[in-house]
């Protein structure tokens, strides 16, 4: 059992780890190519030889991105089959759909066009060209689609039924997978933050060349496209972060209670801004949750149910299956005990299915499957020993939803001064304290993009599909000695990897920044 | 005779079309300066690192290494989760 538990931990580390590794390549991906894609198109219509070079250097920096940060998510897909055996058969093909698609487009899409942006300069027309880079930002995009679709359906099963025989979920409604809300908020919220990351290494990178002094016209004019990207990201980020707080309160409410530290909810709820957790507080206890607080009266439920007196459950209410209506009555919902107790039924039920099964009685196997059905949607809650098991690990949660959130504020500040000084006073750009301001921006923002994954990520804990399965049942039997070396090893290349994309990333910088830009015709 | 025509000249695009294409990125590869060609050889180490080592050492896909049929991997699992 320990060494379980053991497999488990490294197991999850692992997957961490390889996520977070893939994720700092491919927000820049996303980003970048438009930002590039934006630049090619300024080009296209002025035919200046100054907005090309400007293209080409950014181009140059996104190639470097894309190829040290190519199949960094293969390495997810490997530990699927070998460590996460039972959940990747459980998922069936909802999840394989949508990653052969991501793959049949990922290769098609990117890797045929991102040839043509780096190899066709000379080889086709200036449209075909700019049709190209423009196919790249949206093959990633898409690319990005299904992944995503994917991890919502983790966060939000929906579109399929349970087979006992196959032990499988099966896919019965795509578009129900595809276009739930969820994955929808999902999907807008990740790519258009990475926009935001790439105004922001644009803007950094930009500040460089002006701190530097070297050809500050061309990092005035990326400030300017740069910036504006980032704004339009930002702006879609805010507005799709909110939907995805309804979301969250909607289909995954402990989720919300350990973003907020909430262990007894009310309604008109207060939206804790700065806090302090207290590390003692275990649910169902009279400590006081915070060892102190400053908070937005009423904010919570503004922003979980879009009213200002909508009930808002915490981790104590969502155990004891406790909700009130706005009018303050009491609405018996099911409580986590009752939950267990269901999943328990449910997987009593399938060892009769597999009796029956095993027996040939089909009459059996109908009345299991059926009763099996009748609990399912709390199947997973049966592999937990208690409720409080159902509590994801609130300090985490909690923190890294606020860095991402506090970072991202100071974010809307940096593109907004650095979009100001571009256009009404290119004097402040001239302001050292301005330029290193963006110049950190840039690991800022790469924290505040792996925070906002952490909260998602970690604040669904246990399950690594919502109510049907925790983590600890989708294990593979492995030693766990093997798991830890196969985390050392990844940490290992990866880490090399990451370091040589920044050194040849350092260099291009160099390199553009010295490049004969004021030689050129505009 | 115009039928015709076109039965001849289609191939002779297609081929001209892969012709275009392989030039691309033959001449792509070849003009490539030494920028590129330490990404590639970046991308080919960690392709062979990843499918040659870590995939085939390091992570098989146990159900498909362990069970020949869908049913036996589908038991298997029913036996785990409901141990």
């Amino acid at each position: 059992m320990n060494d379980l538990i053991s497999t488990v931990d490294w197991s999850r580390a692992q997957f961490a780890l390889t996520a977070m590794y893939h994720w700092l390549f491919v927000p820049l991906t996303l980003g970048l190519a438009v930002i590039v894609a934006v630049m090619e198109t300024i080009y296209y219509r002025t035919r200046s030889e100054r907005w090309l070079a400007i293209t080409k250097f950014w181009m140059t920096l996104f190639g470097v991105n894309f190829a040290i940060g190519v199949a960094t998510g293969i390495i997810l897909e490997f530990e699927f089959g070998s460590n996460w055996s039972n959940y990747s058969w459980f998922v069936g093909d909802i999840f394989g759909a949508p990653l052969a698609i991501e793959g049949i487009l990922a290769f098609f899409m990117e890797a045929t066009f991102v040839a043509v942006m780096f190899f066709g300069w000379k080889k086709v027309s200036a449209g075909f060209h700019l049709t190209a880079t423009w196919l790249t930002a949206i093959g990633a995009t898409l690319s990005a689609l299904w992944i995503l679709v994917a991890n919502a359906w983790m966060q939000y099963p929906v579109g399929m039924e349970f087979d006992p025989a196959q032990m499988r979920n099966v896919m019965d409604d795509f578009w129900a997978v595809a276009f739930s809300p969820v994955a929808v908020h999902k999907f807008i919220h990740t790519v258009f933050s990475g926009w935001i990351l790439a105004g922001i290494f644009v803007l950094g990178v930009s500040a460089w060349f002006l701190y530097k002094k070297r050809n500050p016209e061309l990092a005035i004019r990326s400030i300017k496209v740069g910036g504006w990207v980032g704004a339009i990201g930002m702006l879609i980020t805010l507005w799709s972060g909110d939907n995805s707080a309804v979301d969250v309160a909607r289909v995954q409410p402990m989720k919300l209670a350990a973003m907020e530290g909430l262990y007894d909810g009310k309604c008109g709820q207060e939206l804790v801004g700065i806090a302090m957790l207290n590390p003692d507080k275990q649910p169902g206890d009279d400590l006081d949750p915070y060892l102190f607080d400053i908070s937005i009266p009423k904010g919570l439920s503004l922003l979980a149910t879009h009213s200002l007196n909508g009930f808002v459950p915490g981790i104590n209410d969502l155990i004891d299956g406790i909700e009130l209506t706005e009018s303050g009555d009491t609405i018996h919902t099911v409580s986590y005990a009752e939950r267990i107790a269901m999943g328990r039924q449910a997987h009593e039920a399938l060892r009769t299915y597999d009796a029956a099964m095993a027996a040939g009685d089909t009459a059996a196997m109908s009345a299991a499957a059926a009763d099996l059905k009748a609990n399912y949607q709390y199947f997973g809650y049966g592999y937990l020993s208690s409720p409080e098991d159902a509590v994801p690990p609130i300090g985490l949660t909690f923190y890294a939803f606020r860095l991402m959130v506090c970072i991202g504020g100071l974010l809307v500040l940096v593109i907004a001064v650095m979009l100001f000084s571009a256009y009404r006073r290119q004097g402040w750009l001239d302001k050292k304290w301005l330029l290193w301001v963006a110049m950190l921006s840039i690991p800022l923002v790469y924290v505040c993009s792996q925070a906002g994954w952490v909260t998602a990520e970690v604040g669904r804990q246990p399950w690594i599909i919502q109510d049907l399965m925790p983590v600890q049942a989708a294990i593979s039997a492995i030693p766990t000695a093997t798991v830890i070396l196969t985390f050392c090893l990844f940490a290992l290349i990866f880490t090399g990897f990451l370091a040589a994309e920044i050194g040849i990333m350092l260099r291009q910088i160099s390199k553009g920044s010295k490049m004969d830009y004021e030689s050129l015709k505009d | 005779m115009s039928a015709q025509s076109t039965a001849k000249t289609s191939p002779r695009r297609v081929r001209s079309f892969l012709s275009r294409v392989a030039d691309l990125y033959v001449d792509g590869f070849r003009s490539m300066k030494s920028t590129g060609r330490t990404l590639w050889l970046l991308i080919i180490l960690k392709a062979i690192l990843l499918f040659a080592v870590m995939k085939l050492f390091f992570f098989p896909d146990l159900l498909k290494r362990d069970y020949s049929t869908d049913a036996e991997r589908a038991q298997a699992v029913r036996t785990s989760l409901t141990r």
